[in-house]
């Protein structure tokens, strides 16, 4: 197979996909080298700073109605920083397989939170061990402010235990449904009792609510605490068996193959959980690059807005308009709709979020108005209605500028426009998407079309 | 009303009875396209509507206590028995309710509340349990239902808005969201657009993704021309509110009284989150509400199309029982629920009003399972067996 081919589809998966300027160096690297590269460009770690303060929700609880009015503009100020801040880190950085594996662990560890210092917190930790050990991962994930308020730990109490983080810890974020009992549940809150945060956000374990009595967990007996549960589970191969499942499905193909994520269960068990050798098999096993697991995945909205971005270097006058984007679309970053993450795949798609997905690179490449609201997120409620005049964004302009100049500087000369159809879209090209490559006016109207159609939303 | 009602079935089953020959040509139509196509119209107050200053208990003395600067004066009340009344900002739907068209269904949640927002929407719009996630929609759902019935359009249910609720995506039916007809229209018939359409229109599509988003693209295609062609046919000429609700509800009128063959219709309103200074702000959404549905089912009515509607209205939770420090109200949990049509079989208000003494940590005690209201609907209404939408078995409601 050609190496382009190869090397696109890995870029595709790992990353936010492969643009022009990287073409030429990519032609020339084998793909081992290419993988190699890859994990180079992610070893850095820089995490978000844009979330500064850490606002005193005490005094929103307590304040005056102006005080209240102000914490609650403050706190939306905040997460639309916070929101943005991400995105342009992930439509300009080079360490593109650390940020869409920080994607993945933002969905899997799926958390709200009003409090966006935390938020931040919680997606920096995410970022950090993207790539690391998967036990570090988790135990920082359940130390962390925006998790133990989320699964309600804080009220984890002994004698009064609050089952909801335990449950979420085995349903979701470790073994999965069905492998585990209710008298697990019950004796793992125990565990998790006095486990808590201060208020700058420290996380402490309180010993007068904590249960030091014995539990029995999964046929171990003991004093348990909250990392003995933990590394009990993660004993136990199906935890790894889940995780792999998940990566799979994110990375390969919708429809998990069991043989195959169990030969990455095996890689992932074996290597101690560390992440990154299980990402090195997949990316260099050779069924990766099966033709059925090629092309076929549905790109998340964030994916989608992102690969734009990246392909057209696209600056925003009006940063907010990527919210708008994300809300339309149906995937607004640190709003997920359960504790269980974005379904994805076809989820994603409906008449409507589809019509968007058309209509929204015209509207950015080709200076547009936006004529569609996305709808409120429920939590938005008590901002808008501290709103007397609620501001509509339809009928603004996008105010986007990609750089076009550089974007066709980049397209080598040499390349048919067939060949630019093809580098563009990750499928094979239908004999539809040929004819109309071949007929395009040039080059700009030919990649707005290309971009705009059902098979720009595979990778 | 009975009149009319009699005369337009007698003259159906006269019909039946003297000229089968009529109805030969008719028997590949579903009968109920004769007998008047029904319609569901849900419309979702979000934020958590503060349920006791809507449908106001003046008549319990802790109401008053509990809510010494937001309480509703009795004067102001709108009053429907000695117990419960509208809030003075509902006043349209006084002649609603005095028609027997509209219902009202107390304390209504569902076991082991969430406060959260999104998670209460979640589950009001997934029908699920409060610790179960599902990725599908109760409409979406019946949809899922229907399809297995050769039904496959996605414009059996449309959303009046840009975007699709996750309670109208089912697992291999999804609604169609369409805020207007000649907008959607417009989109797919841009140039390209068109191209690929018609060039994949008789192609076999496959299976996989790429299939699938052909697949939406083609029925997409085919609905915006469907709903537009129908709908134009139509002009409403009630009068609305100029208010974003009031213009949803005329294009559900237009598109119900147009003849489209839409079954569910889903509506939204939002800013019911009241922390802060509750009245004013509740009462602006409530005058939005209220005028807007009195419009609507006046409408209706006069188009002779009341009897095949029914609307449900709800919201995630309802609020506590007490009053915050800002004039306001916090999350909470039972709420009514709201039900409009010509054919209710019970009107006026259907249970007690909600009780202030026994309260669950400050917060109402549900009495009726949302679900049930749901199984009344899928039952009596959508003529499907409610278990196979809400996965186990609900009893349901007498109030159609």
């Amino acid at each position: 197979m050609d190496n382009l081919k190869l090397i696109k589809h890995l870029y595709a998966r790992a990353g936010f996909g492969l643009c022009f300027p990287d073409k030429k160096s990519a032609e020339h690297l084998s793909i081992r080298k290419e993988i190699k590269e890859l994990f180079k460009a992610s070893e850095t770690n820089e995490p978000l700073n844009v979330v500064q303060e850490n606002i005193d929700y005490m005094k929103l609880l307590t304040g005056d109605m102006l005080a209240k009015k102000q914490a609650i503009q403050q706190q939306r100020q905040q997460e639309k920083d916070l929101n943005l801040a991400w995105m342009n880190r992930m439509s300009t950085t080079d360490a593109q397989l650390r940020e869409k594996m920080t994607l993945f662990w933002h969905n899997h560890f799926a958390c709200r939170t009003n409090n966006a210092f935390y938020a931040q917190q919680l997606n920096n930790i995410q970022r950090t061990y993207a790539l690391g050990n998967f036990r570090d991962l988790l135990l920082a994930v359940s130390k962390s402010p925006a998790m133990l308020q989320f699964l309600n730990n804080q009220q984890n109490h002994k004698g009064h235990p609050n089952e909801n983080f335990a449950r979420e810890l085995m349903e979701l974020f470790t073994i999965g449904r069905g492998n585990y009992t209710e008298q697990d549940i019950k004796e793992s809150a125990r565990a998790f009792t006095g486990w808590g945060f201060d208020k700058n956000g420290e996380f402490k374990v309180r010993p007068f609510q904590h249960d030091d009595g014995e539990k029995t967990f999964m046929g171990k007996t003991g004093n348990l605490n909250g990392e003995d549960i933990i590394n009990r589970l993660l004993e136990q191969k199906q935890t790894a068996a889940f995780i792999s499942n998940k990566l799979y499905k994110y990375l390969v193909n919708d429809i998990p193959d069991p043989a195959r994520v169990n030969e990455i269960a095996e890689v992932f068990y074996n290597a101690n959980y560390e992440i990154k050798p299980l990402l090195e098999y997949v990316f260099t096993v050779d069924w990766f690059y099966d033709d059925k697991n090629m092309g076929n995945m549905i790109k998340s909205p964030v994916s989608f807005l992102v690969g734009l971005n990246r392909q057209f270097y696209i600056t925003y006058q009006r940063p907010e308009v990527l919210l708008e984007f994300q809300r339309a679309l149906g995937q607004v970053l640190f709003y997920p709709p359960n504790v269980a993450g974005w379904p994805g795949g076809r989820n994603w798609i409906d008449s409507s979020s589809l019509m968007y997905r058309f209509k929204i690179p015209s509207m950015v490449l080709d200076g547009g108005l936006i004529d569609f609201a996305g709808k409120t997120d429920p939590e938005d409620e008590a901002y808008l209605a501290s709103m007397r005049n609620r501001q509509s964004a339809i009928n603004t302009k996008v105010q986007a500028q990609p750089d076009w100049d550089k974007f066709l500087q980049n397209v080598p000369k040499s390349l048919s426009k067939t060949d630019i159809a093809q580098f563009m879209l990750e499928p094979n090209l239908s004999a539809t998407i040929e004819n109309a490559a071949g007929q395009s006016a040039d080059i700009k109207t030919l990649v707005i079309e290309l971009v705009s159609t059902p098979e720009y939303q595979l990778c | 009303m009975k009149r009319r009602e009699f005369l337009k079935n007698s003259a159906l089953a006269s019909g039946a009875f003297l000229i089968p020959a009529f109805l030969k040509p008719l028997e590949g139509i579903a009968s109920e396209q004769i007998s008047g196509y029904k319609h569901l119209v849900i419309i979702q107050l979000s934020g958590g509507n503060d349920g006791l200053n809507t449908i106001v208990p003046f008549g319990n003395d802790i109401y008053y206590q509990k809510r010494t600067s937001i309480a509703i004066n009795p004067a102001d009340v709108i009053k429907l028995n000695d117990m419960q009344g509208l809030n003075p900002n509902l006043s349209a739907l006084k002649e609603i309710y005095d028609q027997g068209w509209m219902n009202i269904i107390n304390s209504v949640g569902y076991p082991n509340p969430d406060r959260s927002h999104f998670r209460s929407m979640d589950i009001w719009q997934t029908a699920s349990d409060s610790n179960q996630f599902l990725t599908t929609g109760w409409i979406g759902r019946y949809l899922d239902s229907n399809c297995q019935n050769g039904n496959k359009n996605p414009y059996t249910a449309i959303e009046v808005d840009d975007t699709l609720s996750l309670a109208m995506k089912g697992a291999s039916m999804k609604g169609i969201a369409v805020q207007d007809p000649n907008k959607l229209y417009q989109t797919t018939r841009e140039p390209f657009f068109k191209d690929l359409v018609h060039e994949h229109d008789n192609e076999h599509l496959s299976e996989d993704n790429l299939g699938y988003l052909y697949k939406t693209m083609i029925e997409t295609y085919s609905s915006a021309d469907y709903i537009q062609k129908t709908s134009k046919t139509y002009t409403v000429s009630a009068e609305y509110p100029a208010t974003p609700l009031g213009n949803q509800l005329k294009t559900v009128s237009k598109f119900i009284n147009s003849g489209l063959q839409t079954r569910i219709y889903y509506v939204s309103l939002s800013g019911f989150d009241t922390h802060v200074a509750q009245q004013n702000q509740q009462g602006r959404q409530l005058k939005i509400y209220g005028d807007a549905v009195a419009a609507f089912v006046k409408d209706l009515n006069q188009t002779g199309k009341l009897d095949d509607t029914l609307v449900m209205t709800f919201s995630e939770f309802g609020r506590r029982v007490e009053q915050n420090a800002s004039n306001g109200t916090d999350h909470g949990t039972a709420n009514n629920v709201f039900v409009f049509g010509g054919k209710l079989k019970k009107a006026g208000i259907f249970n007690d009003a909600p009780n202030l003494t026994q309260l669950d940590n400050g917060d109402l005690k549900y009495q009726v399972d949302f679900r049930d209201v749901y199984a009344t609907l899928l039952d009596k209404w959508l003529d499907v067996n409610n278990k196979l939408i809400l996965d186990k078995n609900f009893k349901g409601l007498d109030f159609i």
